[in-house]
């Protein structure tokens, strides 16, 4: 069993675009205050960031955690549904459900989960109407 | 190469007040956020037309040197004002991705 350093939550809040990207600044930021290794911090920052992109755009809201383990950083983002329809076409690149809202602001280019997925060591997502859950593990070399 | 020395060689338009003097190692040209965040370099200069409050945490989050507004965008206020409290350089340039691109070719980027 691992041994849980620290743990922070972090509320995420539907359509809320000005705000998007401030859970994960301060993942960052707090992950940078420990010497964690710059690329480590590199693949926490752009998983993070999708996963908080993504319930802003996708879902009713939801919450980042993050748990700080010796050898590992985890974040779980869950969020309060709608839920995904398809999750394997919402794995693929370049596929997205985006309102064209979000797309003229530069997101729903449809890279969201391929790219957590891509930065990730573990990657978990379960989805219904109740909502998403993702779980993204990455080791600290 | 220092991003003041761009600025001065190639006449960019300060968008705010920053006397952060990032070093520049490469360049990178993009408007989907995604895309950035996923092939952007630290201290990559980053041309864009988007000006939405968000390129300042994209920026951020992956240590962009700095921003280069394209086509004479007008950038919105809120954006401006992050820009300076995360302390990135943000410039304006009526140039095109392309002239802009060409221009920091021939500087050596």
């Amino acid at each position: 069993m691992r041994e849980l350093i620290k743990r922070y939550v972090f509320q995420v809040q539907a359509n809320d675009f000005d705000n998007a990207g401030a859970a994960s600044s301060t993942i960052k930021r707090n992950l940078k205050t420990i010497a964690i290794n710059p690329s480590i911090v590199r693949k926490v920052a752009v998983a993070s960031y999708e996963a908080e992109i993504n319930i802003i755009i996708h879902s009713n809201g939801g919450e980042m955690v993050l748990e700080i383990y010796e050898d590992m950083i985890s974040i779980k983002a869950n969020d309060k549904g709608p839920g995904i329809q398809d999750v394997d076409l919402a794995m693929s690149e370049g596929f997205s459900t985006a309102s064209n809202a979000a797309r003229e602001l530069g997101f729903g280019a449809g890279m969201g989960l391929p790219n957590i997925k891509k930065y990730s060591d573990n990657f978990k997502i379960t989805s219904n109407e109740k909502g998403t859950r993702l779980t993204i593990d990455i080791m600290i070399e | 190469m220092k991003i003041s020395e761009i600025r001065e060689t190639l006449k960019l338009t300060d968008a705010i007040a920053c006397k952060s003097d990032n070093e520049v190692q490469g360049v990178y040209i993009g408007d989907l956020l995604s895309l950035v965040m996923a092939k952007a370099k630290p201290a990559d200069l980053w041309l864009t037309i988007q000006t939405h409050i968000n390129i300042i945490a994209v920026a951020d989050l992956i240590e962009i040197s700095g921003i280069v507004i394209l086509e004479d965008m007008a950038i919105d206020e809120d954006t401006l004002q992050k820009a300076v409290e995360i302390g990135i350089p943000i410039f304006r340039t009526k140039l095109s991705a392309y002239e802009m691109a060409c221009q920091l070719h021939d500087l050596g980027l």
